[in-house]
């Protein structure tokens, strides 16, 4: 229709006649087209692993946080009467070897497991994310310095590393997640680095740069979005890593000192105990396995929302249609198992 | 006699490999004026497109540059990178071969177009921008401007994003369009509807054109000079009725006796025999030579130099003004 049109006067034509909208209507232009923001909430939502990863977390924080109000037990208080008992009315999750009530342990030791996990990462992936993109766009010098500096923290050794930081600063929360910090922000630099070193290739960047971009706005405006997706996902990578690690290293004793909790030191408190009583290893051990499956599960579906290219989440009519072709091929499989020669045409034409 | 926009003198493009210096362009010099076309035609390799780049000094790290580029009193090759940016976009812009890589692909075509308008005006406030884009999506015929401009590229078609990049390239009302192979991704269909636009736009800004192009139909229709390249060289530089009328080299007459004749009266394709050269260790002498029909002892000792053979008409042939009259000279009688 409008193909052919280009005089400039953009003013004079009415927008919206019935007709057009009608025309348009043929080309699936009749609504406005939707936002990134609103298509990546719709991917989100559509994505259904992801909503159940984002819903664990929700409930598992509130666990954590909300749990232990509704206990009339401590963290740290002592109650020798009732050591080493198994779940009760009581004692939910049941007591330690020294009579501390597991519930509220554990929702302890889950809270700040998270809280080192969200910490680390996010100071990972800025570091991780900055550099690798430094040295990817830039290269030379640039690439030289961030790759071997790179390769000289993915040689050392992180436990016998985090053992003497542990030490030195202490174990707490900030202590512990910028020591993983340090050691994990080569993953995403790395990926990063990866991802820009082969978008920064494309012709549109050519583009932007022949349209007058400075190194700053092409770094920021044109590389940095196309990366989101790939470190939206390491990101959740990252935060199941740091958990795992925290609970290793709490499990060695290097991470949190008692009286104080984390999952990892209530897997480890519990070994001792792990033939007669293994609940009180598992439930801990259990709840490390949420956290992290939660996470990434997220972090699939943050992929998902972020990757532009894709399209909208399916509308509930396409999602109908490919349900009934899917039953459909179901029954046609079936047909064909049951009486192949028979049924066959039958099946294929319904 | 108006100031050219644009001139370019002694112009060498090279590439540092392993193996040596490929010289992809060797001793260019041309110009062009305020509001004109001029096509630079060749085979690929001829060194069109690096040409392009090195006027806007969009060329890999390992490329040597020499000679001197003037644009409108500024000289391209030595000023300052900041500076460089300030006329990339807004004085020189460029529209790229290929539309389907040459969008980002996670912002929307308008996003883009208001960037590209306030990289180099920040008073420009968004709002403003927008409604501008949405102007030039309308001006280069993108039907629905409003609903296409918050469409992202993979929801545009090939010719749709084509169109997308030449709004975007006249955003700023550039003076100079350098328009590298614009068609020659998309579906000749669609070319022509392409090539129209361009037209018409290039008309309406009165802004100079660099058409870089292999398509000779291209050519004839829509410029008003045209510039023969070959491995590296520039072999004919003339108006469009003296290079397809009065060709004066016999690489230009090749080129047009091997495109296809529509009314099909000929009866088999006349290709150029042979290969282009390699541009690694050019061999002494013409580089046409040894695919040229015409090639006499002295094309193998000396590259020949440009002859001046008519009014702005000039050939790189040793033999120039000596060839018999071109086959299809009975147009443009002028011999």
């Amino acid at each position: 229709m409008a193909d052919t049109d280009i005089r400039p006067n953009s003013d004079s034509e009415p927008t919206s006649t019935p007709q057009k909208v009608a025309v348009a209507d043929a080309e699936g232009l009749s609504e406005k087209p939707k936002t990134f923001g609103q298509l990546a909430r719709e991917r989100f939502f559509g994505h259904k692993l992801a909503l159940i990863g984002g819903i664990g977390l929700l409930l598992l924080v509130v666990l954590f946080l909300v749990g232990p109000l509704f206990s009339e037990w401590e963290f740290d208080q002592r109650n020798v009467r009732d050591r080493k008992q198994g779940p009760s009315a009581e004692h939910w999750f049941g007591t330690d070897e020294i009579g501390r009530d597991l519930f509220v342990r554990t929702a302890r030791g889950g809270w700040y497991s998270m809280q080192i996990g969200v910490i680390a990462a996010f100071v990972a992936t800025t570091v991780g994310t900055v550099l690798g993109a430094l040295a990817g766009y830039f290269g030379k010098l640039w690439d030289i310095v961030v790759t071997n500096l790179v390769n000289l923290i993915l040689t050392v050794p992180a436990i016998i590393v985090l053992s003497v930081f542990a030490n030195k600063f202490g174990a707490g929360k900030w202590g512990l997640a910028l020591v993983l910090a340090g050691l994990l922000w080569t993953r995403i630099a790395r990926v990063v680095r990866g991802v820009i070193l082969s978008i920064k290739e494309q012709e549109y960047i050519m583009a932007a740069k022949a349209a007058g971009a400075s190194h700053a706005r092409i770094l920021f405006r044109h590389l940095l979005p196309n990366v989101m997706g790939a470190i939206a996902v390491e990101i959740t990578l990252l935060v199941g890593s740091v958990i795992v690690l925290e609970s290793t290293l709490s499990f060695l004793g290097l991470g949190v000192k008692p009286p104080n909790a984390s999952l990892g030191t209530l897997v480890r408190d519990a070994k001792g105990d792990i033939d007669s009583d293994p609940l009180r290893v598992l439930t801990p051990g259990i709840f490390i396995v949420l956290i992290v499956l939660c996470v990434n599960f997220l972090g699939d579906g943050l992929r998902d929302a972020l990757d532009p290219r894709a399209t909208g989440a399916d509308s509930k009519e396409a999602q109908q249609a490919k349900k009934a072709a899917k039953k459909a091929r179901k029954q046609i499989q079936k047909a064909g198992a049951h009486n192949a020669a028979d049924t066959r045409a039958d099946g294929t034409s319904s | 006699m108006t100031q050219p926009l644009l001139t370019v003198e002694n112009l060498n493009v090279g590439f540092a490999t392993k193996s040596g210096i490929v010289q992809a362009a060797t001793d260019i010099n041309f110009e062009i004026f305020p509001g004109e076309v001029l096509a630079v035609v060749g085979e690929s390799g001829s060194g069109k497109s690096v040409t392009a780049l090195a006027l806007m000094r969009l060329h890999p790290d390992n490329t040597i540059v020499s000679g001197n580029v003037n644009f409108d009193g500024h000289d391209l090759l030595n000023m300052s990178d900041r500076d460089m940016r300030a006329i990339r976009g807004s004085d020189v812009a460029m529209i790229f071969q290929d539309p389907m890589t040459a969008m980002n692909p996670v912002f929307s075509v308008g996003n883009q177009i208001v960037e590209t308008i306030r990289v180099h005006d920040s008073s420009v406030s968004k709002q403003e921008a927008w409604t501008k884009a949405v102007d030039l999506l309308k001006l280069v015929g993108v039907p629905e401007p409003k609903q296409r401009a918050s469409q992202y590229p993979h929801e545009y078609s090939g010719g749709m994003r084509q169109r997308a990049m030449i709004a975007m390239a006249i955003a700023n009302d550039p003076k100079l369009l350098i328009a590298d192979e614009p068609t020659t991704a998309l579906d000749v269909t669609v070319q022509a509807q392409v090539m129209e636009v361009l037209h018409e736009v290039q008309a309406e800004t009165g802004s100079a054109m660099m058409l870089i192009t292999h398509d000779l139909g291209l050519v004839a229709g829509s410029a008003d000079r045209v510039q023969v390249m070959y491995a590296s060289r520039l072999m004919e530089t003339g108006s469009i009725d003296q290079i397809f009328y009065e060709s004066q080299n016999p690489y230009t007459r090749a080129l047009l006796e091997s495109i296809p004749d529509i009314d099909g009266l000929k009866e088999e394709l006349s290709p150029i025999p042979g290969n282009p050269p390699s541009l690694l260790n050019p061999s002494a002498g013409c580089a046409f030579r040894p695919r040229c029909k015409f090639a006499q002892d002295v094309c193998a000792t000396e590259v020949p130099p440009r002859i001046s053979v008519g009014v702005n008409h000039t050939s790189r042939c040793a033999l120039a003004l000596e060839l018999p009259a071109p086959a299809g000279a009975s147009a443009g009688d002028a011999s």
